[in-house]
């Protein structure tokens, strides 16, 4: 073996010490939170836990109101946004170069906007969503309030995916007689499929875990949304308000926010999945 | 020759190229006549013109700088990828000016195959690789996209080697194979000419070789512009060779003639001390 006299540096060894430290923190934190949120949240969950309305203001009974809601609000803001932020993303990546006014405004733009407080966020999506154009507390109003809110992260990211694509691709596809249409969407896209799914699980969790965008958007009503249009409490709203504003409520506070964790494991290991499959069938 | 006659040989640079008297009056398929080329106003290429003979290995040599590629990509317009870049004097293609406006760059593109210094197949399969090019072309039918396939691939010398692994990623090729398979995807749109750009420079002696023999059996049946730094590859492959060089960072057209003549007899002494290796 080659011996590496750097390797025997005070610097180095600090460095690497610190490093591998740092990283076990950060893993100690979350099987601490974990485990935490587990032993007082899974002893109580049961099927019936999933699949009740809640009783006393959820101090007793079940959460499936607020896991309807929850998916619907996840499932229309992803409809909503992902559309949106793949368009505006081509346009970043392909279409301007990090030098050009227009491209640097929407950047600036992208960038406050991914600041903007939720409260605040929330606010606005009250008088513009749920006021000015009339939808009311609805499910519709949440999830356009969270579409905004998770749009610069889904931009950001999917952008930076297309432009780490090296530019001899693009070349070439261009040297072949290729369509800009045809290498955007059948070499570029599928090359950055794996960014735009990091981005996307990204924004799930950031969605997932929004409360106080949503108090003043879907509302917080305890029952079954009937439709996009009607109101609903997130799980997220519900944790929030079983541990500040009914007492009594924190055994199913902790029970709903081990569902929710569980539920983002689980969309977590699907995508990641999903991106093996991907990044398998690519290589 | 030392150093200072050397010096006085690239003073002696021609302010205007003229076709060569030697050069035989065959039929051009590509026609650049008084071509310049600048980027944000700094200029690249300057007044050359060059005759792309049909059916020929047209060979481009000169040192490195001096626009050999630059004058490849203005060829296909791939010089529209910079903001900025002015295209002036004409590139006729059987007798059409490509640097008007008008012009249909898809179809130039797959008129007119292009061969990078790097093999770039796209990361997905084989067969993918030919169907992208050859859908955009207008070939749709399941079987037609097939035969002209393997017809590419045969033409190459690939055929045997990945016939059983169409489906397979074009990545896990070899160096070598990666290339054939790029020339294989040019040529599967049945282009009038294959621009190459030193399409070695990248493949060990062996792969070399074999691409060399690929470009010589194209011969006849494409027409053939190749730029290449390595000139023994010119010596064993060529027909024709146009040396450039730059004057003041703007590439020139110094001599243009029959292979032979270029590297036995060259008529301006800057070529001579070029392919004798004393310069660059």
């Amino acid at each position: 073996m080659i011996h590496l006299p750097s390797d025997h540096s005070l610097a180095d060894r600090l460095l690497k010490f610190t490093s591998w430290f740092c990283g076990l923190l950060l893993f100690t934190f979350f099987i601490y939170l974990f485990f935490d949120i587990a032993s007082r949240g899974f002893s109580h969950i049961s099927f019936e836990f999933l699949t009740d309305p809640p009783i006393s203001a959820g101090r007793a009974g079940g959460i499936a109101p607020m896991l309807v809601s929850t998916l619907l609000l996840l499932a229309l803001c992803l409809l909503i946004s992902l559309p949106i932020g793949i368009a505006s993303a081509i346009y970043l990546a392909e279409y301007t170069n990090e030098q050009q006014w227009f491209a640097r405004i929407i950047q600036t733009n992208l960038n406050v906007i991914a600041g903007v407080p939720s409260i605040v966020m929330g606010l606005f999506g009250y008088a513009f969503f749920v006021v000015a154009l009339g939808l009311g507390f609805s499910i519709i109003a949440g999830s356009l309030t969270l579409a905004c809110m998770i749009l610069p992260l889904l931009i950001r990211n999917i952008e930076n995916s297309l432009r780490n694509i090296p530019n001899e691709y693009r070349i070439n596809a261009t040297a072949l007689g290729l369509s800009k249409f045809r290498t955007i969407f059948q070499i570029l896209l599928p090359m950055a499929a794996r960014g735009i799914l990091l981005a996307v699980i990204l924004s799930i969790g950031r969605a997932m875990a929004e409360t106080a965008a949503l108090l003043y958007t879907s509302g917080y009503v305890t029952r079954m949304p009937e439709s996009i249009l009607d109101s609903g409490r997130s799980l997220s709203v519900h944790i929030f308000d079983l541990s500040m504003n009914v007492p009594g409520g924190e055994q199913n506070a902790y029970s709903s926010a081990f569902t929710l964790i569980v539920m983002l494991l689980i969309i977590n290991l699907i995508t990641l999945g999903l991106s093996r499959t991907i990044h398998k069938r690519s290589v | 020759m030392n150093t200072s006659t050397t010096q006085a040989h690239l003073k002696a640079v021609p302010e205007n190229y003229t076709a060569a008297p030697g050069v035989d009056k065959l039929p051009a398929l590509i026609n650049i006549e008084n071509f310049s080329l600048s980027y944000d106003k700094q200029p690249v290429l300057e007044s050359l013109s060059l005759p792309v003979y049909k059916n020929h290995i047209n060979t481009l040599i000169g040192p490195s700088g001096c626009g050999k590629s630059s004058l490849l990509n203005s060829i296909i317009r791939l010089t529209d990828y910079h903001d900025n870049a002015k295209l002036e004097g004409s590139i006729n293609i059987e007798g059409k000016n490509i640097l008007e406006t008008s012009t249909d760059l898809l179809s130039l593109r797959q008129n007119i195959g292009m061969v990078f210094q790097k093999p770039m197949p796209f990361p997905m399969s084989i067969r993918k690789n030919f169907e992208l090019p050859l859908k955009e072309q207008g070939v749709k039918k399941r079987d037609e996209l097939d035969s002209k396939i393997e017809t590419a691939l045969k033409d190459v010398g690939l055929w045997d080697e990945v016939s059983s692994r169409l489906d397979k990623s074009a990545v896990q090729l070899s160096g070598g194979q990666q290339q054939r398979l790029c020339i294989a995807r040019a040529l599967a749109l049945q282009p009038k000419a294959l621009l190459m750009d030193e399409p070695c420079s990248a493949l060990d002696p062996i792969a070399t070789k074999t691409i060399e023999e690929l470009i010589l059996k194209l011969k006849g049946k494409y027409t053939i512009l190749i730029v290449t730094h390595n000139l023994s590859q010119a010596k064993r492959i060529a027909d024709y060779v146009a040396f450039m060089w730059y004057h003041q960072g703007r590439g020139k057209m110094i001599e243009h003639n029959h292979a032979d003549v270029i590297f036995n007899n060259p008529s301006n002494p800057t070529t001579l001390a070029y392919v004798q290796g004393l310069t660059e």
